[in-house]
């Protein structure tokens, strides 16, 4: 085993997200079985090898700095699950 | 016991683009809440950012104008965390591949230089901004600010005292104006500052516990949550207690740093490459045609002014803490050639009515044709120089040219030494007991004719030749 319960408690609290005991079994179980599988890479030597981050070697890809129209305040609030006025309203938080 | 105090800053600079790092929207301060927002900033599914080449250009300037080495190849990653500022639940930032390492600038202590080193600039987009209701339990959240391009430089840990931080502070702040890559303005966060603070027994090699200080949006109270901070940490070493590793908010009404008081875990922001961005390449062309775009910076510009125009150190240092107090003087010197009399009058009169008037010297009305023109009549002895001291007092009120202020109020100086010598005899003629006098020896009444001379010319006639007819003339 790779991953122990207590490491899926600890990405599960990092992403915010609840589980049941029986949960927490079975992701244990499943994401052992991904990091085995993606092991195999571990296989060939990559020695001298720069890691990738893209599929497709592309580098430089700009944008000018021209200022084009927002949204605007209406449609940016459009889908917020609660506004009020021209903010969006969260429940309070205070580091 | 004697303590060693060690400071690393952090600083947080906004690019001075009109768009934002990863898209379109504008980045004016003060717009509408949520205004400047479009699906990339709000971080809507399936948008692409890309990169605005200026915030690249501008912080490859900066990394120059710091010695730093750029890297040829770097990137961006994502910093995860969750908090209602960030609507994509991550930053983009930059992390194992910055733009630029390895730098430093000179900062001067009581004439002394000292290094402070750079220890990487990267590029990276701000958060929004949260307003917490004082009653509810709710919070605002404005996303104009999110995606506002930013780079933040992080310096070595070689500061030694809050003196050396703000002076630090102030050649960073003064090198990202000359450069016109910031508007610098703490008041609006455009120019932020994070301190990492600790202290330890001199001699001892290992640093102590550091704490991280926020929240000082000022030069002034950067050096006062300094103070405070390394005396509240001596104080704890002195009492046997421990100092704890936390984030402590500087609150400027009570003169102290506060803790944040959050859960004492430590963040997880399981940064990896954001696949949505491609490698930033620069290549040796790239970097000279940026490096020959850099403008003189302060310390080239101060060294100049002492070597060409032969004024003090601190008059350069004066002429030059702004860039365009800078230029202003320097066309007054083209304009009069007459180096040190520019200084003085810029220095003294002119900043004054400025820092009186609370303005900028690209608001002060006295043109530098003007005041080059000023100090040419006073060289050429149409007026005096204590007259001239009236005229540009009128110069800055009326933005009128000194020779109009001369020509309405009738200054121009009395140089006729005919109509002098009247005067003068007429004086002598009313005050035959002081005459007397002053031959007897009471030397000092020489003054008192200078005084009555200058009476009857209301100030206008020549200092210079006052003193020789009267020298004559009083002579038994």
């Amino acid at each position: 085993m790779k991953l122990s319960t207590q490491d899926v408690e600890y990405v599960a609290k990092l992403a915010r997200l609840e589980f049941t005991d029986a949960q927490k079994e079975k992701f244990t179980v499943q994401l052992n079985n991904i990091l085995i599988y993606i092991e195999k890479l571990g296989e060939l030597d990559t020695t001298g090898i720069a890691p990738m981050s893209h599929a497709i070697a592309v580098s430089n890809a700009f944008r000018e700095d021209v200022e084009r129209p927002s949204l605007g305040t209406k449609a940016t609030l459009a889908n917020a699950p609660d506004a009020r006025g021209e903010f969006f309203r969260v429940p309070k938080v205070i580091d | 016991m004697e303590f060693e105090t060690i400071i690393g800053l952090e600083v947080h600079a906004q690019m001075l683009t009109d768009t934002k790092i990863f898209c379109n929207c504008s980045t004016k301060f003060g717009g509408a809440p949520n205004s400047h927002t479009c699906p990339v900033c709000l971080g809507m599914p399936g948008v692409l950012p890309v990169l605005n080449k200026k915030v690249v250009e501008y912080a490859m300037m900066m990394a120059l104008a710091t010695n730093c080495t750029i890297n040829p190849s770097n990137s961006f990653a994502r910093k995860n965390y969750f908090y209602p500022d960030l609507p994509k639940g991550y930053q983009i930032s930059q992390y194992a591949y910055p733009l630029a390492e390895h730098g430093y600038v000179w900062i001067d202590m009581d004439g002394k230089q000292k290094k402070i080193g750079i220890t990487r600039i990267h590029m990276e987009e701000d958060a929004g901004k949260l307003i917490h209701d004082e009653n509810n339990p709710f919070s605002y959240v404005d996303l104009n600010r999110t995606g506002v391009p930013l780079i933040e430089i992080v310096g070595e840990p070689d500061i030694r005292s809050p003196e050396e931080a703000a002076e630090y502070l102030k050649r960073l702040h003064e090198i990202l104006v000359y450069l016109e890559i910031c508007d610098g303005n703490m008041e609006e966060g455009s120019f932020r500052c994070d301190a990492n603070v600790s202290i330890r027994p001199v001699g001892q090699k290992e640093f102590g516990t550091r704490t991280e200080l926020k929240n000082m949006n000022s030069f002034r109270n950067v050096q006062r949550a300094l103070e405070y901070e390394v005396k509240r940490q001596q104080y704890l070493v002195e009492n046997g207690e421990s100092i704890i590793q936390e984030t402590r908010l500087w609150d400027d009404a009570q003169g102290a740093t506060n803790s944040m008081r959050s859960k004492e875990e430590a963040h997880d922001y399981r940064y990896f490459p954001d696949p949505d961005l491609v490698k930033v390449v620069v290549d040796e062309d790239w970097i000279t045609q940026i490096r020959e775009s850099l403008p003189e910076l302060p310390v080239a510009k101060r060294e100049r002014f002492i070597r060409e125009y032969q004024i003090p150190a601190y008059d350069a240092g004066v002429l030059t803490a702004d860039k365009a107090l800078a230029l202003y003087y320097e066309d007054v010197v083209r304009l009069c050639g007459k180096p040190k009399q520019a200084s003085n009058w810029v220095m003294g009169d002119v900043l004054r009515f400025l820092n009186e008037g609370k303005r900028d010297i690209r608001q002060c009305p006295i043109s530098a044709r003007s005041l080059a023109d000023m100090i040419n009549l006073i060289e050429e002895g149409t007026i005096s120089g204590k007259m001239a001291k009236d005229i540009v007092e009128d110069m800055y009120h009326t933005g009128k040219p000194p020779q109009d202020i001369i020509r309405e109020k009738g200054l121009v100086q009395i140089t006729d030494e005919g109509e002098l010598t009247e005067t003068i005899k007429a004086i002598i003629d009313a005050h035959p007991v002081q005459l007397a006098d002053y031959r007897g020896g009471r030397e000092k009444l020489f003054g008192f004719f200078v005084g009555q001379v200058m009476k009857a010319t209301q100030g206008k006639a020549n200092p210079q030749l006052v003193n020789n007819l009267l020298k004559k003339m009083l002579a038994p």
